[in-house]
């Protein structure tokens, strides 16, 4: 099973594609989760937003609705909306492999943020795959013997980090 | 499927405990929890039934410090143990980087612990991992009791491929962090062959 990498580069693309989204869909919050519950970005007001609880809860979620709909014989269901008093959250499944959560209230609305969520995800797509590639690359590199930043980790370095 | 992000210079893993029902899976997290200071832990969330049972997963986000530049998180969680919630079970076996057995010493629970680690095994391989080579501890947990099975009989019923064992007593913390500790430490060394 092949690692999830984030380098800086994509990172700075991703995070202006939700700002951007942000924007346009006139979104509180909007952030990148991947299936298994670890955060990629935010953008938005996070001040008061738990977003390391809010990843892991948003995967379970979508892992849960997943078998659901394998159950019926779905392949997926691409999009979830849950809808509050104030806020709602929008969660629609990227690539298949990561998830765009837009938390939104009045001052848009899920007409708006469908609209915008279409655009942003051939954008991620795009990035993603670009990802996908470079992963690859790097995996060829290190056959020919470049080593990765984690082959040296020493048994010391482990120990040290439960030394209180 | 450990997470590297070369962005925020962060590795992030994932930890599961896995184990019949009651065994003490949540309450290994519990005393993670409450032993670890509050700069290096988010919020413990536990989806449980109304009486306290393990519905969907419990989380709980630990920062353990800085390996070669890069922030290392562990994300644990535990499974629901009840036999009737495989379907929740395997799900959060998805992307998992290293897994904890947590076994009931009782007498009375040993056929569940044997059960327990074989569903174990079959959920691990849909996923596409093998028991035999992913990051592996088992505790023996529950010592304290009475009824407890002597620990090297249970380690003949239950170790799986010579993978350090623990006996702990959760509710106290015996055992808890040398468990985390062995099972972080293997999905670490993990990242050296990457
Ligand atoms: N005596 C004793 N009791 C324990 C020990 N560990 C856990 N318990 C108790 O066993 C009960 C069940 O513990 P949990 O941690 O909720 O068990 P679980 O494995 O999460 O159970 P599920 O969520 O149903 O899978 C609780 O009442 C704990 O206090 C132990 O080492 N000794
Ligand atoms: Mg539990």
């Amino acid at each position: 099973m092949t690692d999830f990498v984030l380098f800086d580069e994509e990172f700075q693309q991703i995070k202006e594609v939700i700002g951007r989204l942000k924007a346009d869909a006139q979104a509180k919050v909007v952030f990148i989760v991947d299936k298994n519950g670890q955060q990629i970005a935010a953008q938005g007001d996070l001040e008061s937003l738990d977003t390391t609880s809010l990843a892991s809860l948003t995967a379970g979620n979508v892992a849960a609705t997943d078998g659901l709909a394998k159950l019926i014989g779905e392949k997926e269901f691409p999009v979830l909306f849950h809808e509050g008093e104030k806020d709602n959250v929008y969660i629609a499944i990227v690539d298949q492999r990561v998830i765009l959560v837009i938390i939104f209230d009045e001052h848009s609305s899920l007409g708006l943020v469908r609209l915008r969520v279409r655009k942003a995800t051939q954008d991620l797509e795009r990035i993603f795959v670009s990802i996908q590639r470079k992963v690859e690359e790097e995996k060829e590199r290190r056959h020919e013997g470049v080593d990765s930043p984690f082959a040296e980790i020493t048994d010391e370095d482990i120990d040290s980090l439960f030394r209180e | 499927m450990t997470f590297i992000n070369y962005a925020a210079r962060e590795i992030n893993c994932k930890i599961v405990y896995y184990g019949p029902g009651l065994c003490g899976k949540t309450t290994n997290l519990q005393y993670i929890y409450d032993r670890t200071n509050p700069a290096a832990k988010g919020k413990l969330i536990s989806l449980a039934t109304e009486t306290d049972r393990t519905l969907f997963f419990d989380f709980l986000p630990l920062d353990l410090g800085t390996v070669r530049g890069f922030k290392t998180r562990f994300h644990l969680y535990t499974v629901p143990g009840q036999v009737f919630y495989d379907a929740s079970r395997k799900l959060i076996l998805k992307g998992v980087d290293g897994v904890v057995f947590v076994a009931d010493s009782q007498e009375a629970r040993m056929d569940a612990n044997v059960e327990s680690l074989q569903n174990l095994e079959k959920n691990l391989h849909e996923h596409g991992f093998d028991l035999a080579t992913i990051p592996y501890v088992l505790q023996l947990n529950k010592r304290d009791l009475p009824t407890a099975v002597a620990a090297d009989e249970m380690y003949r019923q239950l170790n799986f491929k010579g993978e350090p064992t623990f006996e702990a007593t959760a509710p106290t913390g015996v055992g808890v962090f040398d468990t985390l500790k062995a099972v972080a430490k293997q999905v670490l060394m993990e990242l050296r062959k990457k």
